[in-house]
């Protein structure tokens, strides 16, 4: 499968109803404190107020990927942007890097600093064997080696959340847009993919 | 005709342009744009620098959805960083060899004499090298982050300097603080014989005994040793700021903080790398007798008549019946 895959949020869609964060969290047994996926409401309670959820956006060029001093990222061939804790040192360099404040860290270091980093992985695991039990105790499930989409967007209620071969989810996307005549664009896109979605 | 014909035809286009605007516009007169007041990404990044909201969860940085900011810095990281670092530490060892081949290691000119006077002690030595020591441990682990990954990965391999990265991680968290304790101890031990003086500005004219000839007078320490005692006071406050900043994560920072501290505190450290390389040469090869003050502590009293001789006076004048301080007979 020689696809780009790639997170869509539609921003007029998302009721902020936070399934996508709690199924993440489910899914992979992520630990206390991190969240992989996160739901942010901007203008909250005023006119206009939209709420995107926001994970790994699995950037083309990841910026995680070029500072990391220890080389711990690797980009699959579907374009998800995966990382070895192995490797990884928890200097949390990445997430001064990263766009999206996708990078976590657990407290476990000498004074409480970083511990290996944790981050969205596409439901898509590790560098260890495809849904192997030391893949899921550092990275959780790996559905996409299932044949499956990544559990946030396959749960969520309004269809939302978009996951997939970039092309056709903004094929999607741009469908909506023409058919109820708006839409707030593909957050994050620029910054991530470098492109956006032309309606 | 046709003149006439051709305007014609273009208000006709007009009318049925304006027509058909009306028209839509009526068609829909009342129809609400749910859009019309939503925020829009470029414009919140054109203003913002970064696109911040609301957050359910029990962390109140993952409010911030997008910060490009991490572009800038990743730049900075990656390609000025490396530039101004290579040009400070190479520059400087290159400077330093082309210093030694052309000068070699500067004598005692009158010889050694046999006789010893005491210039640093037992506490002044310890905190000296505690506070080097740590400094060459944390410099060799910093400069492991940002240069290590193009130069010791492809001898090492990945998992192998993933590992030795892991330890130097640990190494510059514990070390830090020794390294502070030694910068407090050294600010307040050698304060009063570093501040500037008239001496140090004709120290520096008359070449400080590295260029021309001969050592003009200087006390305790020279222009030059006061030089790079402020280096190490203002360049390690400033490294230890800014390393407590990172070493304490969003402990009243953000994110562009930290960025801004890691760029600092990286940009510090290379340039007190190359001014300690600079005096890692002087106090070894490069001056006949000089090593001498930091390991024993016993400097031969020809050099000192040499390096300090004001402190040397001073040195004598306190000692009482006119010997030498520290300075057996044995010897």
């Amino acid at each position: 499968m020689a696809t780009r895959v790639k997170f869509l949020c539609d921003a007029d869609r998302c009721i902020e109803c936070n399934a996508c964060v709690t199924a993440c969290k489910n899914e992979h047994e992520v630990p206390w404190g991190i969240n992989r996926r996160r739901v942010v409401t901007l203008n909250d309670g005023k006119p206009g107020e939209r709420s995107i959820s926001m994970a790994c956006m699995h950037c083309t060029d990841a910026p995680c990927a070029a500072v990391c001093p220890v080389d711990c990222f690797y980009t699959t061939a579907d374009a998800v942007v995966l990382h070895s804790k192995e490797r990884c040192i928890g200097c949390g360099y990445c997430f001064y890097a990263c766009p999206f404040g996708a990078p976590q860290y657990p407290r476990v270091g000498n004074f409480g600093s970083r511990g290996k980093m944790d981050k969205c992985t596409y439901c898509a695991g590790g560098p260890e064997a495809d849904a192997s039990q030391a893949e899921y105790a550092n990275y959780g499930a790996n559905r996409l080696a299932e044949g499956k989409l990544p559990i946030c967007a396959e749960m969520c209620s309004t269809k939302a959340l978009l996951a997939g071969d970039g092309q056709i989810i903004a094929e999607i996307y741009r469908e909506r847009v023409l058919k109820r005549g708006y839409g707030s664009g593909a957050w994050g896109w620029k910054t991530a993919y470098k492109e956006t979605i032309a309606v | 005709m046709v003149k006439q014909a051709r305007r014609l035809a273009f208000a006709i286009a007009v009318a049925l342009l304006v027509g058909s605007g009306i028209a839509a516009a009526q068609q829909q007169p009342t129809s609400v744009n749910p859009t019309a007041s939503a925020v829009k990404e470029e414009q919140l990044l054109r203003q913002l620098q970064s696109v911040q909201g609301r957050i359910t969860i029990p962390d109140a940085k993952a409010a911030v959805l997008i910060q490009p900011g991490g572009r800038d810095w990743r730049d900075l990281h990656q390609v000025s960083l490396r530039w101004i670092g290579g040009i400070a530490i190479l520059g400087m060892l290159g400077v330093l060899i082309l210093f030694y081949m052309a000068r070699g290691t500067i004598p005692i000119s009158g010889q050694r004499s046999g006789r010893r006077v005491l210039r640093f002690g037992t506490f002044e030595r310890f905190t000296h090298w505690l506070t080097a020591g740590c400094f060459i441990v944390l410099a060799v682990t910093g400069v492991n982050v940002t240069f290590g990954k193009a130069l010791l990965m492809p001898l090492i391999g990945a998992d192998a300097f993933a590992g030795w990265s892991q330890w130097s991680k640990y190494a510059h968290h514990y070390l830090a603080f020794p390294f502070m304790v030694g910068l407090i101890l050294t600010f307040f031990m050698w304060v009063l014989d570093n501040i500037p003086t008239k001496l140090d500005v004709d120290w520096f004219r008359a070449g400080g005994g590295l260029v021309g000839k001969g050592h003009p007078p200087a006390r305790k320490f020279n222009g030059g040793q006061k030089l790079i005692f402020w280096s190490v006071i203002m360049g390690g406050v400033a490294l230890s700021v800014t390393g407590l900043l990172l070493i304490f994560p969003f402990a009243g920072t953000t994110i562009a903080d930290m960025q801004l501290a890691q760029i600092v505190h990286g940009i510090v450290s290379v340039v007190l790398v190359a001014v300690m390389l600079a005096h890692i040469y002087i106090g070894t090869i490069g001056m006949e007798g000089a090593f001498d003050a930091m390991s024993s502590g016993e400097v031969d009293e020809n050099w000192a008549r040499e390096h300090h001789a004001l402190w040397l006076e001073e040195e004598r004048n306190k000692a009482p019946a006119g010997g030498q301080r520290a300075a057996g007979p044995a010897e």
